[in-house]
């Protein structure tokens, strides 16, 4: 029995250990931790309500839309107020430009160097020794992509940027819409970028993740996991509230099934917060840091439903809309999030063509003194929601639960594994020094810690 | 090599016509070739942060941040970027702090977790020893040839270190000795970051103000570069964010924050939060975010035991800061930690973390508001030159209309 440690596991956004346990060329066990506490839903006591979604978007510089819109609409149902159809559309439009953004940079800035030898200059090298199966020409070919996808991100942000004022961390958003104007100059400018993304994507980029698939088959059996999922959906539809992306809940590999967000809890015996009693709902008040509990690993917590391990992202959303079924594995992780990048493209498409040229993209609305409300949004990796009160004006209550909780879990009070640690069993391990191999179970989830470690404390 | 007058021109200007990292990189690239210059080992710290600032680093444009690689810095550590993981990856990092000793760069995104001893942030593993950001930090700081906070959080604190701020985060300069570069920006915009990397490398240190920020992008407040600044003086208000007018009623801060936003705008000048109808909440400023929040509430009148203070006179004191740069720490103190936390309608509770001495704080109060008159009277006089340099009318409206972002920057 070897327990070998990886800190930092590189190319994921924050610190992240992983002990992993090797047997026979296999991983046998693996506990992952995260190593950064901030506490920022402590922050937002006190605070002006409405600045909860300028505020607590600087919990991720990645995937700072998602917050935003996740505190937005707590907002709207704090204030009572909704969205105008233009100020939906836009939001989306916003948002969709994030996703596009995280998507590209996920795969070609973060993933493509666990299967492509980079150029031969730092940070590319030093680098894993074993197991880059491409054919020369092919990886040329593929980094030559990859230059080329930094720029499609960069796009990207421009676009989001268009309705958003700047990225990441657009300024926009308000409860009722967006703050920009959708001016035909501006919806022709994010449509323009957007098209031409559109292009590269079904394209180039589909192709370049199937290209990995194919050099690396056996992914398409490593990094299973539990077959859990869950998603609240994304993308409302204004006045409706459909959304594009359905909300639901599948258990290993089944039908979808209606999901019901009070049964979500977090349980903290092995994280690094007082007390390891039973697991509390996110309108609980939590507990504490405590960096010297004794069984504690991580400062993540372990977010189960109904006591359930379940994992969140591209491939949860593809089983629950019926979009994507192959199977659970590394590949099917990535290939899933390729896919859904096009669909996304696609919906984008959707809600430009659906915005009447200088509509008002917001109202204005006097907030109550008093007001509750819940924000539920997929964001790139997951299920994110974030929960608001309020009195007399000032935050009385806010806790956000992440996707990377979820993913990312250490083991639950009944000593559950996480899911990631879970997909990591059985891993094979070629060369024991590098574990590259566990490295790509990781990243296919693209976890993202900046946002992952959280507490409320009254 | 452009000759640092005409860089910092260029700097200044970049925005008008393209990219400043796309003007930038041909000279360096043509300065590397003649062997003028050598590329400086960089290693990139990630501490408390959203990694918000690579993400916008990324966002270079034309050329990519892969450009900026290969032809501006020799990145040999940033954990997001290396191929290699774990111990690997560590190995490079301390290679390069051994070989490399009194040459590297360190750039610091994210601030410093302070609290338990910096047990609130591990960043590695060396050996057997879980190495905290704060000890890392500690460790190479004084073998490096520049200390560079890319951020507000790694500059003074940022959101990581808001109220009640329990995992102690704090800015790079308070942690350490060395002297530290301040590149502040919730996020920094890309021309910031490879502006002053290419002045270190060309030219050396840029000037800077007094809270050690480049004067080149930071030299001028966003209220004094803003578009909308005309209505300001007309007295046209938006009522509401995304209303036509300027927006200081419903909040903005761009009186009290230093940046070039309005004239450089952001992800390749499409826009900027002002532009768009939100109202500037001050992301650069060294009190971001608890002294400019509620974001959506002007900076209301201080009052003080010495009279009322209101937003033109803290916006021009801040000025002054810029101007003055050395030997007004004072103020700086007031502003930030005094104004900022305790008077500015934040989130601290009132009756808490009352100011220590109130004496001192008198004092320092006194003094800011001498300053204040001193400055309000000097501008007075400036204000009577400049009728006489008042420009003919319609070579003016073509200045303006020149930094006025045209359509064909406007996409």
């Amino acid at each position: 029995m070897a327990v070998q440690t990886i800190f930092p596991v590189t190319r994921i956004h924050e610190p992240l250990r992983a002990d992993i346990e090797v047997q026979a060329g296999k991983v046998t066990d693996a506990w992952l931790g995260a190593h950064l506490f901030r506490g920022m839903e402590s922050m937002m006591l006190n605070r002006d309500p409405r600045d909860a979604a300028l505020f607590t978007q600087r919990i991720c510089g990645i995937c700072s839309s998602a917050h935003s819109i996740a505190a937005s609409m707590a907002q709207q149902q704090a204030f009572g107020v909704h969205p105008t159809p233009t100020g939906q559309h836009l939001t989306n439009l916003i948002y969709a430009a994030d996703i596009i953004q995280n998507n590209l940079r996920h795969f070609y800035v973060l993933v493509l160097y666990d299967y492509v030898k980079g150029p031969d200059i730092p940070p590319y090298v030093p680098r894993a020794q074993t197991d880059y199966r491409l054919p020369p020409k092919v990886s040329e070919e593929l980094l030559q992509h990859a230059k080329q996808a930094a720029r499609k991100a960069v796009q990207a942000h421009e676009a989001m940027a268009v309705f958003g004022a700047k990225a990441p961390m657009q300024q926009t958003i308000l409860p009722t819409g967006v703050t920009e104007q959708a001016s035909g100059e501006r919806i022709m400018a994010y449509s323009s970028i957007l098209q031409e993304i559109t292009e590269w994507v079904e394209n180039v980029h589909i192709s370049d993740v199937l290209t990995i698939a194919e050099y690396y088959q056996d992914y398409y059996s490593i990094g299973a996991g539990y077959g859990n999922f869950i998603s609240v959906g994304m993308f409302p539809a204004p006045l409706t509230g459909d959304r594009s992306f359905p909300a639901g809940l599948v258990i290993n590999q089944g039908q979808p099934e209606t999901l019901d967000v009070n049964h979500f809890a977090e349980e903290i015996r092995y994280s690094w917060y007082n007390g390891d009693g039973a697991g509390h709902a996110p309108i609980q008040a939590g507990p504490g840091p405590n960096r010297d509990k004794p069984e504690a690993y991580s400062w993540i917590k372990a977010p189960r439903y109904k006591e359930l391990p379940v994992e969140c992202g591209p491939l949860a959303r593809g089983f629950i809309s019926g979009d994507y079924r192959r199977g659970v594995s590394v590949m099917d992780r990535l290939i899933a999030r390729a896919r859904e990048t096009l669909k996304i493209c696609k919906l984008a498409q959707g809600f430009v063509a659906a915005i009447v040229p200088d509509t008002p993209s917001f109202q204005r609305y006097t907030q109550p003194d008093s007001g509750a409300g819940v924000g539920l949004t997929d964001a790139m990796r997951g299920v994110l929601g974030h929960w608001l009160e309020y009195k007399h004006n000032k935050v009385t209550h806010y806790q956000i639960i992440t996707p990377t909780t979820w993913n990312f879990s250490p083991r639950d009070n009944r000593g559950v594994r996480g899911p990631v640690e879970q997909a990591l069993i059985g891993t094979p391990i070629a060369a024991e020094g590098e574990l590259i191999e566990a490295g790509r179970v990781i990243r296919s989830f693209d976890p993202c810690f900046t946002c992952a470690v959280h507490l409320f404390k009254k | 090599m452009l000759s640092r007058r005409d860089f910092l021109k260029l700097c200044m200007s970049a925005a008008l016509t393209a990219g400043l990292t796309e003007q930038l990189l041909p000279i360096m690239r043509q300065a590397f070739a003649e062997r003028k210059l050598t590329k400086p080992p960089v290693i990139w710290l990630e501490l408390g942060s959203c990694t918000g600032n690579s993400v916008s680093l990324d966002n270079a444009v034309n050329p990519t941040f892969y450009q900026v690689l290969h032809d501006m810095i020799d990145l040999r550590y940033h954990w997001l970027l290396n191929a290699a993981q774990g111990e690997q990856a560590v190995q490079a990092l301390m290679d390069t702090v051994e070989q490399e000793s009194g040459n590297f760069w360190i750039v610091v995104e994210g601030s410093v977790m302070t609290a338990d001893n910096g047990r609130f942030n591990h960043i590695f593993l060396r050996g057997n020893e879980m190495v905290t950001g704060l000890a890392a930090l500690r460790e190479f700081a004084p073998r490096a040839k520049h200390v560079i906070a890319v951020g507000t959080c790694a500059c003074f604190g940022g959101p990581a270190a808001a109220y009640p701020n329990p995992g102690g985060a704090k800015g790079v300069w308070d942690v350490i000795k060395q002297p530290v570069i301040n590149i502040p920006g919730c996020p920094s915009h890309p021309d910031w970051i490879t502006g002053t990397f290419s002045h270190l490398l060309m030219y050396g240190l840029p000037q800077m103000d007094s809270y050690n920020r480049p004067k080149m992008f930071f030299g001028q407040t966003i209220h004094d570069l803003c578009q909308r600044r005309q209505q300001y003086e007309d007295g046209i208000f938006a009522a509401f964010p995304g209303e036509k007018g300027c927006l200081y009623k419903v909040g903005c801060k761009g009186p009290v924050t230093h940046a070039d936003c309005p004239k450089r705008q952001w992800n390749h000048y499409v826009n900027w939060p002002v532009r768009a109808g939100a109202p500037c909440i001050g992301c650069a400023g060294p009190g971001f975010p608890d002294s400019t929040m509620p974001f959506y509430e002007h900076l209301p009148d201080v009052h003080t035991p010495l009279g009322a203070l209101n937003v033109k006179k803290i916006g021009a004191a801040a000025v002054g800061l810029g101007a003055a740069a050395t030997g007004v720490h004072f103020i700086t103190g007031v502003m930030t930690r005094r104004v900022g936390k305790n008077w500015l309608e934040g989130t601290k509770p009132q009756e808490t973390d009352q100011p220590e001495n109130l004496e001192q704080l008198k004092q320092e109060l006194d003094d800011l508001i001498r300053q204040q008159n001193a400055l309000i009277s000097e501008s007075k006089s400036l204000a009577k030159n400049k009728v006489k340099r008042r420009l003919p009318r319609t070579f003016r409206k073509k200045v303006v209309d020149f930094f006025r972002p045209g359509p064909k920057h406007r996409r």
